[in-house]
């Protein structure tokens, strides 16, 4: 188990290196940001441009780059949205908004996906399973951001009941602060609690027709016994992993919902990025996005390991 | 043992039972049922499938002819009847309640009421449907009670805009008089002064504070625009007669209450300025009245068009993104699945780095890079492709590894069929119901993340294709609070077309899944 995810770690490292490389030189290949005819700091900027050494070899530069962030964590200087600010710690500081607004949205729609899921395979195939069945159907196909639209009109703009966009600010904690996020966070969960719905249902519903469970009623269990104690577990196997994968998630969180709600998090800041052409921004998220994604895969993988001893054995072939 | 005793009858003693016919085996009475035609009638069990089906084909339809219908192309903007609501003049005039161009307007006084009034007074179009709800306050003014009223309003947003002041050139001038002989529909209006509005302020007082409003007609009695009534409670009109001030003679049809000295226009250097009631004025510019099935959106264009172009777009893009990513991952998964050992294991490091850049990652990157030289759609094109066949030719690849080894394909292969052959015609078309419905499954994801990057403004598509599913929904979600339905409308679409494109690879996906082959019909 620990050589296969060893194996998985070093194999997750290549590849991030492969991305980083190729998108360094796509990013470094770009033309800078195009000033306006005339502009007084012209000469400055292509000054600034020599300095940082974008006109050495792309290899050269990539060799500066990785040697700035393993010894001085120094991810490069904004070139355009704050310009001659630190990338690191900027982004570090939009990091808390992103992650508290998913946070609370898995810790609000974890529980309730799963428990719906479980509902609807116990009474599969009555009116209640069909009607959650559609609905998690229809929930998961509608696109967050129409959620995101009809909270903001309705719960914002009809009712009164939240503010319009996130506080700004950074008191994470407060709860003026907490409520001006909950229409962020509220869809957010939709989708969430739609996709831990599905999973579970259909993996409880499977469970719950296999050969074992009838075994345990045989051998005299209660229908509530042999659900809590067998089909319960078999179930978790998949569920599991699931969640694992929703927490190294967070960190990402959502871009429309980011900046329907104006959320000041890493998602705004990529946009931003994009949109005002601060190049090395980018490549510190691009680096970041593509690391999440990886490690997220490689965590839900090896937390399959885990918790199931039937896939540890096999993995010892 | 028991002795043969009927070693010796002689052979001509046989006879045929039946003399005329052969036997043979009975012939199906039953039609051979093909793998597709199986699936098709387990498709057609499925009724929320079916459903979906239709509406896509509706939803399709619509994508098609909404633009050719519409009076209206996706480049007719109008830059006044912005973020419109729907309006049909001819379901308006029914007073259903629908298409009406409604809008509510809330807490407005008196005077604002008066003057929605008043602009129905002169154009003969009550911009006022009903006056929804009337508060009443009441409050001490100097000692003495007064009571004040205010309403809510539900008014025709296309009758308020009223008239506006506009500067024209002769020529359009002369136009429009033409037009008003033609049709009998008043576009220009007498002109007014404000001189003639305030006739009771001071001689020489200062009226650059005084309301300016190319609605108020009628005479003033203060500067906020308080109509003064004659003593039959009517407004008294402040028409201009000056007739120092007009260009040129005006020989087209007059409002009734003219008595033939009022002046149509004022001179400007080299053009005219005129007053026009902007709806008839519309009539006159587009040749029919304002007819917004859906409203319009930011830019003042007819949303039933725009949807049905963005939709028209979204439709034949998610098409060929799949259509591409099918063959790039059939082939891959096929050489992946049918040669294998160490051929597979690098093929599947390459999909494996390549799935691990992010999607969004890799449409800034294309949109920078390419955009410039091979333009916004085809850089688009690429980014779907250069990630979206790995899905595909991850399923292709563990379908060969299910048929490769069975019988058939060793049959094929003795009988000395070369490796392309047993690929693509022994192997390939086995897996090919699975490989097609996750096709249709992938054309919902198509179209959901080509909104989401408009929408998020890294890919613009509007030069393009006039518009787009999601530059609308980014325009309508700003202008929420005003004109919801043009959040609404392309929402609602995207929602049906995702809904229903999702239930329908659902169903096909049951339909083709062998383990549900021949368990009905």
């Amino acid at each position: 188990m620990v050589k296969y995810a060893l194996k998985r770690f070093v194999l997750m490292l290549t590849t991030l290196f492969i991305i980083t490389a190729i998108c360094f030189t796509l990013i470094r290949l770009l033309p800078p940001a195009q000033l306006p005819v005339g502009d007084p700091h012209a000469d400055v900027v292509r000054a600034r441009r020599e300095a940082l050494g974008y006109n050495k070899p792309i290899l050269v530069q990539f060799g500066l780059y990785l040697k700035g962030i393993f010894t001085r964590w120094d991810w490069g200087i904004s070139d355009k949205l704050y310009l001659g600010q630190s990338v690191g710690p900027l982004f570090i500081s939009k990091l808390p908004a992103t992650m508290l607004v998913n946070l609370y949205s898995i810790i609000f729609s974890i529980p309730i996906g799963i428990i719906l899921g479980v509902f609807a395979a116990l009474k599969k195939n009555t009116w209640a399973d069909h009607s959650i069945s559609t609905l998690t159907m229809v929930v998961i196909s509608v696109p967050s951001f129409v959620y995101a639209f009809l909270i903001q009109y309705f719960l914002s703009y009809k009712i009164g009941l939240f503010p319009f966009v996130m506080k700004g600010g950074t008191d994470y904690f407060s709860p003026s602060m907490f409520v001006s996020m909950l229409p962020a966070v509220m869809s957010l969960s939709f989708g969430t609690i739609a996709g831990f719905t599905r999973t579970t249902r259909a993996e409880l519903t499977e469970v719950l027709t296999s050969e074992f469970m009838l075994l345990a009623r045989t051998k005299g269990l209660t229908k509530r016994q042999a659900t809590v104690r067998h089909a319960f577990k078999n179930c978790m196997v998949v569920i599991v992993p699931g969640i694992f994968g929703s927490f190294v998630g967070i960190l990402g969180g959502s871009f429309i919902i980011e900046k329907i709600f104006s959320v000041p998090g890493v998602g705004s800041l990529y946009i931003n990025s994009i949109n005002g052409r601060d190049y090395p921004m980018f490549m510190m998220l691009t680096i970041f996005y593509t690391a999440i994604g990886l490690v997220s895969g490689i965590v839900v993988d090896i937390s399959y390991g885990f918790i199931d001893p039937r896939i540890r054995m096999g993995s010892k072939k | 043992m028991e002795k043969n005793t009927n070693e010796h009858i002689a052979p001509d003693m046989f006879e045929f039972a039946q003399k005329d016919a052969f036997l043979h085996d009975e012939k199906f009475k039953t039609k051979a049922r093909g793998y597709f035609a199986d699936a098709l009638l387990r498709f057609k069990k499925n009724k929320s499938s079916v459903v979906a089906a239709w509406i896509i084909g509706f939803l399709i339809l619509f994508a098609i002819f909404a633009p050719i219908i519409s009076n209206y192309s996706v480049n007719d903007k109008d830059v006044v009847y912005t973020n419109y609501p729907p309006y049909i003049p001819s379901i308006a005039k029914k007073n259903i309640g629908m298409f009406d161009g409604s809008y509510t307007l809330n807490s407005q006084s008196e005077m604002q009421l008066a003057s929605l009034r008043a602009i129905g007074e002169e154009t003969g179009m009550d911009p006022v449907i009903k006056i929804l709800e009337t508060f009443e306050t009441h409050s001490k003014y100097r000692g003495q009670d007064r009571v004040s009223y205010s309403y809510r309003v539900k008014v025709n947003s296309y009758f308020m805009e009223g008239i506006r002041t506009l500067v024209l050139s002769y020529e359009e001038y002369e136009r429009i008089q033409q037009f008003q002989n033609e049709t009998g529909i008043q576009v220009l209006y007498p002109m007014v002064e404000k001189t003639d509005i305030y006739v009771k302020a001071k001689e020489g007082a200062d009226l650059s504070g005084a309301a300016d409003n190319p609605n108020i007609w009628y005479q003033c009695e203060d500067l906020k625009g308080n109509a003064l009534l004659d003593a039959d409670g009517n407004r008294i009109p402040a028409y201009s007669t000056n007739q120092a001030k007009t260009y040129g003679e005006y020989h087209s049809q007059r409002i009734p209450s003219d008595p033939g000295n009022y002046i149509y226009n004022f001179v400007k250097s080299g053009s005219v300025q005129v007053r026009i009631c902007y709806y008839n004025y519309y009539t006159y510019k587009n040749g029919h009245e304002p007819s917004y099935i859906m409203g319009t959106d930011t830019m003042g264009r007819d949303l039933f068009c725009s949807i049905g172009m963005g939709a028209r777009f979204s439709l034949v893009f998610a098409l060929i993104v799949s259509a591409i990513n099918l063959t790039i991952g059939a082939i891959y998964g096929a050489i992946q699945g049918y040669y294998g050992g160490a051929i597979d294991m690098v093929l599947d490091r390459i999909a494996d780095v390549l799935s691990g850049v992010p999607f969004i990652v890799v449409t800034t990157l294309f949109q920078l890079h390419l955009a410039q030289k091979v333009g916004t759609v085809p850089s688009f094109l690429f980014a779907f492709v250069l990630t979206g066949w790995i899905g595909m030719a991850a399923l292709t690849r563990k379908q060969f590894y299910r048929f490769k080894g069975q019988e058939y394909v060793l049959a094929a292969k003795t009988l000395g069929a070369s490796d392309k052959r047993l690929m693509f015609k022994h192997i390939f078309p086995n897996s090919l119901g699975t490989i097609i419905t996750s096709c249709v499954l992938v054309i919902p994801g198509v179209i959901s993340s080509e909104t989401s990057l408009v929408y998020l403004g890294i890919v613009n598509l509007s030069d393009f294709a006039g518009t787009s599913i999601g530059e609308l929904m980014s325009q309508g979600q700003a202008a929420m609070t005003t004109s919801p339905h043009a959040m609404l409308f392309p929402s609602l679409f995207v929602s049906l077309l995702l809904i229903s494109f999702n239930l329908f690879g659902n169903g096909l996906r049951d339909a083709f899944n062998p383990s549900t082959r021949g368990t009905e019909g």
